[in-house]
């Protein structure tokens, strides 16, 4: 349990702000990349970083540290900014995402980012890692928790219903996963593509302990974390309600900013509103 | 030189065909607008289904449609739709021999920023490997809405790998595609450069510089890469005593594989495999990337200074 004060909370709003600003600069710098998808679960990232996760950046491969997965892999800008918000790496080498030789690959790779604990980027794995790293800390009787994020597009594949299954028979309470609900994939809104809703439903109907939160609002989000760590005996789900593109006002709910990088002038647009001017 | 990419041509050309012939049908998995199958459900709502972020139930489904009587192209990128799918699409298409048009776009490193999870090197072997599945690659927009034509017209399975960038354009619409025949693009007597997908342009490209140094390198573009064609294989081999293969795929069980399993049992003579040297893909622009791996005209040119010298030796 972690304490929520309004410290607390201020420090990890500053930080979720800092988080949509580097994603801003590295996406407009790299010319490619997955924008709305990154702004949408800054909010849960700055609680999962600066909040709720024990973890050391001097020791990115102690064994007793916290895990987080990324299922969402192309939200890696986000990802790569938290990690070096939090002291993994310089930021200084944000700017060369998806540089030829940059460890800051589009997708995530565990192999070449101190901090990354799963490659991803192929939609619905990451959650059934995230079901064997919570199963490895049940072999070895670690206390050590695992975080993963979905996206709601993302819960289409079958695999991701695999493991939440195979998660509620191990009863995995040390596990914890985040449904980014911004109600967007690619080809539209999730309920004219192929929908997966009643999401809330679903989980609870695969044993579930289902939480939802607003998933801009970091008191919420912190609360709902809290009360995961009080659930014996299966995993937790908490559905964040978001807007994809929060933050951006040109890109709030635009499914046109899914896989689309801010030009010169609407990356100063967007650093505008987000309260810097460069 | 104007270019397009073969998920264009693959686009437009899907549109003609469901004009023509009202039994086909045409599945994506949330990738419509880049595998411009979007351009089929604008037209067709009612013949296209969107599985959303599900490739083997994209696959399934195409294989119910197919038993139903339907001709369904499936389309995703080529690392799920192979990849993901790969069992689904070997025990339920091919196994059944289904009439399901698998055709993948985003193929190869040419994928570029997204990076090595993305990159699909390997989609050749693993559909070439499946009995009953046909593969194509081709070269340009103009084969490719050819290809698009010609696999509606082939019972059973098929793999259609098609890129992301845009590609020189080598053939006008006189052109003939015809499955299982590769075309020779070039006469030459000292070399033959046998190549599939983007790798034809460049092989091209290479056999102008060569001709410039006395060198006479013979151009094949293989689009079908199942069934191969073995005639023409057999008789390049023996006409110019030497192979060049270049394929933007690993060196693993692709087109240069196909190749090498004709000429060592039918008429043994030194090939050079280009390709990607079982490594994994990463982020970079394409051109980054082709060069980085060694795909370049420059490399497909000084591969074959080598490839004749080891031929010389041999003779
Ligand atoms: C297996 C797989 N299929 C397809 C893709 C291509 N893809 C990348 S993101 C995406 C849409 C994801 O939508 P959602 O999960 O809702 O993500 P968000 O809205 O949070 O960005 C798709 C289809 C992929 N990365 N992996
Ligand atoms: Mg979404």
């Amino acid at each position: 349990m972690r304490e929520i004060t309004e410290s607390a909370i201020q420090a990890v709003s500053s930080k979720a702000l800092t988080l949509r600003q580097d994603i801003i600069r590295m996406l407009g710098e790299a010319g490619s990349g997955h924008t709305g998808g990154s702004l949408s679960s800054a909010d849960i990232i700055a609680c999962l970083y600066f909040w709720e996760m024990n973890i050391d950046p001097m020791q990115p491969r102690s064994a007793e540290r916290d895990r987080f997965v990324l299922s969402k892999g192309h939200a890696a800008p986000l990802l790569y900014a938290a990690l070096a918000e939090r002291g993994y790496f310089p930021k200084s080498e944000l700017l060369r995402l998806r540089k030829l030789g940059s460890p800051l690959q589009g997708h995530p790779d565990m192999r070449k980012v101190a901090g990354v604990d799963a490659s991803t980027g192929s939609l619905g794995q990451g959650v059934s890692w995230a079901v064997g790293m919570a199963l490895a800390a049940k072999i070895d009787g670690l206390d050590f928790r695992v975080y993963t994020l979905l996206g709601d597009g993302e819960i289409e594949e079958g695999l991701v219903w695999e493991a939440v299954m195979a998660a509620h028979h191990y009863k995995l309470d040390n596990l914890v996963a985040f449904l980014d609900h911004n109600r967007l994939q690619i080809d539209g809104p999730i309920c004219e593509v192929m929908s997966p809703e009643p999401v809330a439903d679903k989980f609870r109907a695969f044993g579930w302990e289902t939480l939802s939160v607003d998933g801009h609002d970091h008191r919420q989000i912190m609360e709902a974390l809290n009360k995961a760590r009080t659930i014996a005996g299966r995993p937790t789900i908490i559905i964040a309600d978001t807007v994809k593109g929060k933050g951006c006002s040109f890109m709030e709910n635009k499914v046109e900013w899914h896989g689309s990088a801010p030009n010169k002038e609407q990356t100063s647009q967007a650093l505008a509103e987000l309260g810097c001017y460069e | 030189m104007e270019k397009q990419a073969t998920r264009d041509a693959y686009g437009k050309a899907l549109v003609e065909l469901g004009r023509k012939y009202a039994d086909v049908v045409v599945l994506d998995a949330d990738l419509s607008k880049s595998t411009k199958t979007a351009d089929f459900a604008k037209v067709f709502p009612a013949r296209f289904i969107n599985a959303g972020i599900a490739e083997q139930n994209l696959m399934g489904m195409a294989a119910g449609l197919a038993a139903a009587g339907k001709v369904a192209y499936a389309s995703s990128f080529a690392i799920f739709a192979t990849g993901r799918a790969f069992e689904i699409v070997r025990n339920s298409l091919a196994y059944a021999s289904l009439n399901v048009k698998i055709c993948a776009t985003h193929a190869g490193i040419t994928v570029g920023e997204d990076g090595g999870s993305h990159q699909s090197v390997e989609d050749i072997s693993l559909m070439r490997s499946v009995p009953n599945m046909c593969v194509v690659v081709p070269a340009d927009g103009m084969s490719t809405a050819k290809a698009v034509e010609a696999i509606y017209h082939r019972a059973g399975p098929v793999y259609l790998r098609l890129g992301r960038p845009a590609v020189p354009n080598l053939y006008d619409e006189n052109m003939h595609f015809n499955i299982g025949r590769g075309i020779e693009l070039r006469p030459g007597s000292d070399v033959t450069l046998i190549g599939c997908g983007i790798m034809v342009a460049k092989c091209l490209e290479a056999s102008e510089i060569l001709a410039r140094e006395g060198i006479e390198a013979a151009v094949v573009d293989m689009h079908t890469i199942k069934p191969i064609d073995r005639e023409l294989i057999v008789r390049q081999a023996r006409e110019t005593g030497a192979i060049l293969t270049a394929e933007e795929h690993t060196v693993l069980g692709g087109l240069g594989s196909a190749v090498c399993e004709v000429v060592c049992s039918e008429c043994p003579v030194p090939v050079e495999r280009m390709g990607i040297m079982d490594l994994f893909g990463q982020s970079g622009t394409p051109d980054e990337l082709l060069a980085y791996y060694g795909l370049t005209v420059d490399r497909i040119v000084a591969n074959t200074r080598l490839l004749l010298q080891k031929k010389s030796r041999i003779i």
